[in-house]
Parts: C-alpha cells; sequence; structure tokens
C-alpha cells in the first residue's frame, strides 16, 4: 500500500532525488519529471527496487510553458505533493554580457518554476489535502553583485510561493518555500564551499520531507542561514551597495 | 579539485587530485589522464584507495539495477555500500553472504579486496557470492567477466589495479530473521581458542583477544560463535516482527582524542573490563545483526581515537601448519613490547583457490596500533615473524609494508606484476602499489 505520490519538478536535480529517496523510504510512490527523462529510468529503477515503490520517469520541460498542461494531463495518479527543484544558476559574469542568456537564467528559476506550479495549484484546489514545495534559495534575500540575476528570479519565486500559500490557505493546499544555503550538488561541483555553511543533498532531502509532514511554511536548511541572512538583510543600502560579499 | 585523502586509519596522508565521475564518459575521460585509481568508502586502512594524480571516487555509481526475489541475485553499480544492500533486502529476507565488520564499504571496495568475514571457512571470501563483474579497462572498453576468466581472477583481490570496477551481479543469503544466536566461549589461552574454532562452530566464528595477556594468560580471547536465528529462536514479540531490530543510537567521535586517552594502562583497563563482561555473558544469547557484525558501526568517525598521529592496522594470515607457533611468536612479541592493541581480533580461515587475494587455511591475526616510532619498529618485527611461518600480509589493512617484506612473503606477485606490465600499471596505480611495487 502506498502512502501517496510524490511528483518531483526536476527529477535529476541532487536535491529532487534525494528527496523523492526520502519519500520513497516512507512508502511513497514517486514521478521523477525531467527533460531527456528516459536517461532516468535507472535512478527510477533504483528507487523501486530499494524501497519496493512504484517510480516514473515522465518528461519534462520547465521554460516550455504552453506544453505545462498538457504534461499534467499525462500525469497518473495526480500526485499529493508536488516538488519544485528546477533551477539554474547561470554564469554571473557571463550573464551580465549576454543579456539573452541572462533572461534564460530568470525563465529556469521563476517563470518556469512559477507556471508548472500554479497549474498544479490549480488542479489541487478542491481536491483534498495536498502539498507544494518549492525550492528557493537564500540568494533571493537579497540581491548581491556576485550572483543578482539568479537571485532575483529566486527573489520573484520566493514571493510568488509566499503569494501561494497565502492564496491557498484554508483550500486544502499547504505550501513550503524552501531556502537553501549552500548544497553540495551538481550545481556546485567544483566550488569551494565553507563545509560549516554547506548541506549536503540528502540533508535536503529529508527536511524537505519533514516540512511536508508538518506542514512547515519556511525552511532553512542549515539554520545559521536564518542568522545569516537576517544580518545580511539588516545592512543598510547605503553601506550594502559598497560591500562585496 | 585537490583534497587531502587517506583510507581509514589517516595515514599516510596524500594530496590528491579528486575526481567523482557521474557517467561512463567522464570516468573513461578520467582514465585516459592516468594513472588513476578507483575509491569506494575508503575503509581499506592505508593508501590502497589514494593517488595523487587522479583518485576516482565512485560514489556516483550508487544504483541498484535489478533484483529477483526467488534467487536473491543482485546487480548492482559498484559504489552501492554492503548498508544499501542490508536495508533493502533484509527486510524481504536476504542479507550478504559474506561482510567484513564494517558495513560501510562499497561493493568495488569488496570485490578489489576480497573481503572475507567471520564464515570464510564455511563460505569463503566475498569472491564465492559473485556471478560476474564489469571492469572499465585501460583503454576506457567496458568488459564483462565470468569466474574463470582472467579478468575477473584479477580483478577481485586485485585493489583496483586491473581497472574500474563499474558493476556486478552477486547472490544474497536467505536469512528468516534479523537476528543471530550466539554462542560466547572464553578462552584462557591461545591453544583453547583454537581448539574452539576447530570444532564444528556453525556459521560465523571469531575472537577478540586482550594483547597483554602474558605467560599462562598469553592469548587470552573470547570466542564468539554465531548463526542466524530462525523464527522459533525468537521470542513473542520479536517473531511478530523478525527483522525488526531496535535502532542503535549513533554515536560520533566529536574530535582527534588527545595522543594520551589510548595508553597502554587505559587500554590495560579495557580489555580486563572487557574479559569480565564476557565472561558474564558467556553462554548463548540473541544479538540484532547490527550488533553482532558491525559493533563499531555505531560510533562514526572512531578512527580519530587515535589522535592525530593516526593508527595502522597490521593483519597477516598463517598457514595452518604453522598457526599456532606463529601466532604465540606474535603475540609474545607485542606483550614484550607493551604496546597494546584496541582491538585485535583472530578468525579461522578455510582454503581458497584465487590469483592475488589474502585469504589462505590457517589463522588471521588483526590488530589496531596508534602510530608511533616504537610501534612502527614493532610492526617490523610482525612482519619478519609472519614470513619467517610463511604467512602473508592484507593489502586492504596495509599502509606501510615494505616491497622485499611483500615479496617474501607471497610468491603470487611476481605473477601478478607481469599481468600488470601488459597494460594496467600504466594507467591504474595507487600509493599503495607505487610503494610496494606491484
Ligand atoms: C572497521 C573495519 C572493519 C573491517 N573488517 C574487515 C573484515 O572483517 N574483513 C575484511 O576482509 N576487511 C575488513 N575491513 C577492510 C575493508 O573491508 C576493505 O578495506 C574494503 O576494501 C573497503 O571498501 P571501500 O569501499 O571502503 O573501499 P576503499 O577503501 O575506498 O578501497 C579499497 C580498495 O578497493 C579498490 N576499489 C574500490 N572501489 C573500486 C572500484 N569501483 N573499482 C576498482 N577498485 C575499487 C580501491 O582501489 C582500493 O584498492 C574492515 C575495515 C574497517 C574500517
Ligand atoms: N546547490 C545549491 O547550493 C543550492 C542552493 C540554493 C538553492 N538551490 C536550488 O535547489 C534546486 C535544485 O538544485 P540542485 O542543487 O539539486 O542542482 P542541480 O542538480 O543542477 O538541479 C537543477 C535541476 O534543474 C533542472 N532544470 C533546469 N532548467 C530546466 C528546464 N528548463 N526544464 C526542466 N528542468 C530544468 C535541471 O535539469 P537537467 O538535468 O535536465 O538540466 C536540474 O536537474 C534548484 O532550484 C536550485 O536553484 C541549490
Amino acid at each position: 500500500m502506498s502512502n501517496g505520490t510524490l511528483l518531483v519538478l526536476g527529477g535529476r536535480s541532487d536535491i529532487g532525488l534525494a528527496t523523492a529517496r526520502a519519500f520513497a523510504a516512507a512508502g511513497w510512490d514517486v514521478q521523477l519529471a525531467a527533460r531527456d527523462a528516459a536517461t532516468l529510468e535507472p535512478e527510477a529503477r533504483d528507487i523501486a527496487l530499494r524501497h519496493g515503490v512504484t517510480a516514473t520517469c515522465h518528461e519534462m520541460d520547465a521554460t516550455d510553458l504552453d506544453s505545462h498542461a498538457a504534461f499534467y494531463d499525462a500525469l497518473s495518479p495526480f500526485p499529493q505533493v508536488v516538488v519544485c527543484a528546477v533551477g539554474a544558476l547561470g554564469d554571473q559574469a557571463r550573464d551580465e554580457a549576454d543579456v539573452a542568456s541572462a533572461t534564460a537564467v530568470m525563465r529556469a528559476n521563476f517563470e518556469g518554476p512559477a507556471s508548472l506550479l500554479a497549474h498544479a495549484a490549480n488542479r489541487m484546489e478542491g481536491s483534498g489535502t495536498s502539498t507544494i514545495v518549492g525550492i528557493s534559495s537564500v540568494a533571493g534575500d537579497r540581491g548581491r553583485a556576485s550572483n543578482y540575476i539568479y537571485g532575483s528570479a529566486k527573489a520573484g519565486f520566493t514571493a510568488y510561493l509566499s503569494g501561494l500559500r497565502n492564496r491557498m490557505t484554508g483550500k486544502g493546499v499547504h505550501v513550503v518555500t524552501v531556502k537553501p544555503g549552500f548544497v553540495a550538488t551538481r550545481m556546485t561541483e567544483g566550488m569551494d564551499l565553507p563545509p560549516a555553511l554547506t548541506a549536503t543533498p540528502e540533508a535536503l532531502g529529508q527536511a524537505i520531507f519533514t516540512a511536508v509532514a508538518k506542514q512547515r511554511d519556511v525552511v532553512y536548511v542549515k539554520p545559521i542561514w536564518r542568522l545569516v541572512m537576517a544580518v545580511i538583510r539588516a545592512i543598510p543600502e547605503a553601506l550594502f551597495k559598497k560591500m562585496s560579499i | 579539485m585537490r583534497r587531502e585523502l587517506s583510507g581509514w586509519g589517516r595515514v599516510p596522508r596524500t594530496d590528491c587530485a579528486v575526481i567523482a565521475p557521474r557517467d561512463e564518459a567522464a570516468l573513461r575521460a578520467a582514465i585516459a589522464t592516468g594513472p588513476v585509481i578507483a575509491r569506494g568508502n575508503g575503509r581499506a586502512y592505508g593508501d590502497a584507495a589514494t593517488q595523487s594524480r587522479g583518485t576516482i571516487e565512485m560514489r556516483h555509481f550508487n544504483r541498484l539495477l535489478a533484483f529477483d526475489p526467488e534467487t536473491g541475485q543482485v546487480e548492482a553499480e559498484a559504489g552501492v555500500l554492503l548498508a544499501d544492500l542490508i536495508e533493502a533486502f533484509l527486510p524481504r529476507g536476504w542479507f550478504p553472504w559474506v561482510t567484513p565488520g564494517t558495513k560501510f564499504v562499497t561493493l568495488g571496495g569488496a570485490i578489489a579486496a576480497d573481503v572475507h568475514g567471520k564464515n570464510h571457512r564455511r563460505d569463503g571470501a566475498f569472491r564465492s557470492c559473485l556471478d560476474w563483474v564489469e571492469v572499465m579497462q585501460q583503454d576506457g572498453s567496458v568488459v564483462r567477466a565470468e569466474p574463470g576468466d582472467d579478468l575477473f581472477e584479477w580483478t577481485v583481490g586485485g585493489m583496483g589495479l586491473t581497472g574500474v570496477i563499474l558493476r556486478a551481479g552477486l547472490r544474497l543469503r536467505p536469512v528468516s530473521t534479523g537476528w543471530i544466536r550466539q554462542q560466547m566461549v572464553p578462552a584462557p589461552d591461545l591453544a583453547t581458542a583454537m581448539e574452539v574454532f576447530e570444532r564444528d562452530t556453525g556459521t560465523y566464528a571469531v575472537a577478540w583477544f586482550d594483547c597483554l595477556g602474558q605467560g599462562a594468560s598469553l592469548g587470552r580471547s573470547l570466542v564468539m560463535l554465531g548463526d542466524h536465528a530462525t523464527p522459533e529462536d525468537l521470542g513473542e514479540a520479536q517473531r511478530a516482527a523478525p527483522f525488526n531490530i531496535p535502532r542503535r543510537r549513533r554515536l560520533k567521535v566529536p574530535m582527534d582524542a588527545p595522543a594520551f586517552a589510548l595508553n597502554r594502562f587505559t587500554l590495560k583497563a579495557f580489555n580486563a573490563l572487557y574479559w569480565r563482561a564476557g565472561l558474564r555473558k558467556a553462554g548463548e544469547s540473541l544479538v540484532d545483526w547490527d550488533s553482532y557484525f558491525y559493533p563499531l558501526d555505531t560510533i562514526d568517525e572512531w578512527n580519530r581515537i587515535y589522535g592525530r598521529p593516526g593508527f595502522a592496522q597490521f593483519q597477516c594470515v598463517l598457514p595452518l601448519a604453522t598457526a599456532r607457533p606463529g601466532l604465540e611468536a606474535l603475540l609474545k612479541a607485542i606483550s614484550a613490547s607493551g604496546q597494546g592493541s584496541f582491538l585485535a581480533v583472530l578468525k579461522r580461515l578455510g582454503a581458497q583457490e584465487s590469483r592475488f587475494s589474502f585469504p589462505m587455511e590457517g589463522y588471521t591475526l588483526a590488530l589496531d596500533f596508534p602510530v608511533s616510532p616504537k610501534a612502527l619498529q614493532l610492526l617490523e618485527r610482525l612482519d619478519a615473524i609472519t614470513v619467517d611461518h610463511g604467512g602473508r600480509f592484507y593489502l586492504a589493512k596495509d599502509s606501510r609494508l615494505r616491497s622485499d617484506t611483500l615479496r617474501a612473503s607471497d610468491p603470487r606477485v611476481g605473477a601478478f606484476v607481469e599481468m600488470r606490465e601488459t597494460g594496467p600499471r600504466y594507467r591504474f596505480a595507487s600509493g599503495q602499489s607505487e610503494r610496494i611495487g606491484i
């Protein structure tokens, strides 16, 4: 007997896969949605073998907005929990010079995920208890010169999730905003991350599972980040604009 | 990316170029840069899984590929841990045929070291549960090899030196509970311990030694025998959920222990306590699989209790004919040096035909020593005693063996090196293989 079905948007993402494993370990069936979904079959088979659940792969392109309705139409069963792990870090220097590539980063982090979750929310409304989880980032808490293109899109996504939560409260749909700091994944591979501030994808997966179970609103994954970002947000703009952090 | 890596003993530490490929293409590209060595979960004690010019972490190759619930056959990628197999399949009634004293080893590491458990005499080493391996070779090709094939025979026990193991097919053991029926037999001296081993011991047998015993109590030990329990052996509550065992609390050694924490006196106290606790528990008891097979796994990073200087393991096997005098000589040398060992484990190994694996029929002794100039002297002495008695050394535990000692102990080295000359030597090499010249 399955405990429910989880859909991971961005099913190849290290955080998304770790989330799928955490749910599968608790007896949930999982649906992995990604571009080039066929290449995810080994991951799905691994999850099914380990946990004795059903795991399937689904073709999905976050930036192909017109395809989203049909993508959900084809899902069966419709999931109780949807986690959006889609995102792209971009390359700040390149994106500053090349406006088109900056736009692509914004689409992958904001427009695409917002569209995907809008379709999900509209289908969930009135269909019993469901949960939407959006993975945003601490980068959205304040724009910094080093990553404001990615950060601004995440800021938009954070605001979107907050508004969606507000709209859906009382309508059976809970919305969780996850704001990771650094996570050791494909996205950050090769970067020199400070160990004390860096979480593993497995820790994220577990935190997301708990956040869904406990209906949390906003979760920072290493608690220290809540403090770090509070400090960063509190710096007066006159000072902040001269800083390099 | 460069990172400082070591084995479980934490010495030697090597600054390594580390690559963690996510697919075969990336792995192939890494091998092309050679020399490289594959790294599993870093549980080998020394420098078998480090290479300054290219250490390939296999952690992304961690998927289960297939399972047959009728036969217990599993196909999996090489980075899968034994812990993963147990978590996935014990609830369905299957356990690894062969397991070392920690479940945090990868399949790749278990194959490359051809690990043995407490059941070697009865069930052989890891090789005996393997159906096939797939290896990426020096030219980037992936070849499947089965028992009898040259590639299979050199890869099993080949310490990563034939190529990178990608996948394997193996068989699990059917079990009907997650419990072990344990029998604890105190042995006041070495002769008694060996008598217990020579009896029909059931599936598992291991002895824990008090290395500081002298004179008449030289070789004082607790022999622990075990068999998989059946539902009839369990109490009513356990029988209702025979694979559920109490969750063990995980502890962590928070930082490097100061060097004085483990000295002769604390060790003596520890050993005496353990011995007395053992006497009280002598006889039959039911022990869950995790506590029975992996008593140290609940303490994360327990290797840090030896502090920053790290520690060295010594593990040799002595042939049956010379085991008794050989073990006595080893224990006497240890006792005389006053360098106690925190862990001292004796096992009986069965006969095994293999090209380069460690086990042979006889007795294997494993000891830990905090690294110090005195300990290194003692280890040289233990090497010499082993060679004198026709024994050989376990490369998975080694961090300091000399090339000439290895050659004096093992006539198979020549053939291994000859196989390496045909290609793999150029692409695959570890700190260990360079040190001991294989
Ligand atoms: C507490 C403890 C108890 C132990 N008890 C036992 C025991 O009872 N019996 C026993 O036999 N051993 C025992 N060991 C040793 C351990 O089982 C072996 O060292 C094993 O090889 C470790 O596996 P690993 O995945 O950590 O490999 P690593 O330590 O990372 O590597 C070990 C060797 O395997 C090779 N290797 C790893 N992955 C691959 C791959 N994919 N392809 C090719 N080569 C590869 C490496 O190159 C290296 O030569 C014990 C170790 C510890 C720490
Ligand atoms: N790693 C961190 O430090 C960190 C910190 C804060 C927040 N986050 C956020 O966490 C989430 C997961 O990231 P991760 O760290 O797990 O990195 P990741 O492995 O790179 O995952 C990002 C995923 O987004 C997918 N994606 C990008 N554009 C897409 C599109 N147009 N359509 C469909 N999928 C698309 C990628 O799919 P493909 O494989 O098909 O390219 C990839 O699987 C992201 O939202 C990221 O911004 C990460």
